[in-house]
């Protein structure tokens, strides 16, 4: 067999060419090509390594019996009952809510659109909490967006590819977002832990008032999140004397580890209800 | 084998790939601690068995298209790789005469070094948690895996002449 060329030179090629991107794809946008087109050669290995789970979950939905069947049907349309209830109330609730907000003239919430995805992978690293999911560019799915499941926040897009999507969960240890308890309105910054029901809240004095059981949602400080999604409960507070804080641990409402679908959540611009011009009022 | 054409690009890409898939496989938290770095096996069994074809720059891209998978700093997987490839591509001679054991202990050696390039790379970005000697389960399940991964990319070599 023909001796290698010699490797040093492409050894010296190869580093230089990695640290530049490594650079780039830090500081930089410009490393985001790169990544959308190995995207498409990478999204179809998530899409296989999701297969077993898909069909078994197929598998076990052909072999139910009709009885399991119809008791879950039944089950599912007292729970649509019960939902519908309530979404008669909440949208009288809304539009109330943004006539009571422009009397304050502080700006209108917007309703959302909203996309549902399946989970298709979890992040092998230990280190890192992350899913790739089933929707991305394609779908209109972009960095940034924030990701729900049925319960509560989940994460945010952090790398849309062109057929899948990368979300950092609100678990990651780099992760940190502002919440505030629902009871009073105390603000604090929620942060990962690493692990994936846990969560705590930083830099919280020891005079808060928040107590085990306080629900916490999102600020929407930050333009990252949007505004009231509930996002953990407070499961222990903790005050100890001389440390400048309390300790307080929390865990997410979504169920992070758990979930198979969640959605993805994308600002309309337009409001619920036509705001009246803010200088056609103060005129009148 | 001295003038044969070299053939079998694609068998070689599709045992990365199939690597690729081990390693974004579903399995239980506890066990990704100890889940292999396959593709760096396969990786390594090629440039072994072919180095005048397989060497530092297929270590590159292999390693970019592992950072885009499990989506790592771009290049924190393409550097540690053609590291990887390199030291493999100096040692291939010697790799050929050593015993199973011996080949074990460089395999432990080589994951180790190269995942511990991706972590320094992914500490200066602050993704880290654990201490870096968490790799080393890693690394000891890639070393035992080594001779059996060998024995089924060689019956692989042989059954689709890969040259």
């Amino acid at each position: 067999m023909a001796a290698p060329a010699n490797p040093t030179y492409r050894l010296l090629i190869a580093l230089v060419l990695a640290i530049i991107m490594m650079v780039l794809d830090q500081r930089t946008p410009w490393a985001a090509p790169v990544r959308h087109v190995l995207g498409y050669l990478t999204a179809p290995i998530h899409y296989l390594a999701h297969l077993p789970v898909d069909s078994s979950e197929w598998l076990s939905e052909q072999t139910q019996s009709r009885g399991s069947l119809m008791d879950e049907n039944r089950r599912l349309q007292r729970q649509a009952l019960i939902l519908e209830q309530k979404v008669q109330r909440l949208a009288v609730l809304e539009a109330e809510n943004v006539r009571l907000r422009e009397l304050l003239n502080s700006s209108a919430d917007l309703d959302a659109n909203v996309l549902v995805a399946e989970i298709i992978g979890v992040d092998p690293d230990p280190n890192r909490q992350e899913l790739v999911i089933n929707k991305g560019r394609g779908d209109q799915v972009s960095r940034g967006q924030a990701v729900l499941d049925a319960q509560g926040l989940i994460g945010q897009v952090v790398d849309a590819g062109p057929l899948s999507a990368r979300v950092l969960l609100v678990t990651d240890a780099s992760h940190a977002m502002s919440v505030q308890v629902n009871r009073n309105g105390v603000r604090a910054v929620l942060a990962g832990t690493g692990q994936s029901d846990g969560l705590k809240l930083l830099y919280v004095p020891d005079t808060a008032d928040i107590r085990e059981g306080d629900l916490l949602v999102s600020t929407g400080l930050g333009q990252r999140y949007p505004r009231g999604y509930p996002v953990a409960t407070v499961t222990t507070v903790r005050h100890q004397s001389g440390a400048p804080f309390a300790e307080i641990t929390a865990r997410p409402t979504a169920r992070v580890d758990r979930a198979s679908h969640v959605l993805l959540v994308q600002p309309t611009e337009k409001p619920l209800i036509p705001v009246p011009d803010p200088e056609a009022v103060n005129d009148a | 084998m001295m003038h044969d054409r070299p053939a079998g690009t694609g068998v070689i890409i599709v045992t990365l790939l199939i690597a690729a898939l081990l390693e974004v496989v579903p399995l239980p938290e506890s066990v990704n601690w100890v889940r292999p770095e396959w593709m760096l096996l396969v990786l390594v069994y090629w440039v072994l068995e072919l180095p005048s074809r397989i060497g530092v720059l297929w270590g590159f891209f292999v390693g970019l298209y592992h950072d885009v998978l499990v989506g790592t700093t771009l290049g924190q997987w393409g550097l540690a790789y053609a590291l990887g490839a390199f030291v493999m591509l100096a040692a291939y001679k010697r790799m050929r005469v050593f015993t199973s054991l011996q080949q074990c202990a460089v395999v432990f050696l080589l994951v180790g070094t190269v995942s511990l390039l991706a972590f320094l790379v992914q500490e200066s970005v602050g993704r880290t948690l654990y201490p870096p000697y968490t790799i080393l389960y890693a690394s000891l399940t890639s070393a035992v895996l080594w001779r059996p991964v060998c024995a089924l990319l060689r019956w692989v070599q042989l059954r689709f002449l890969v040259r």
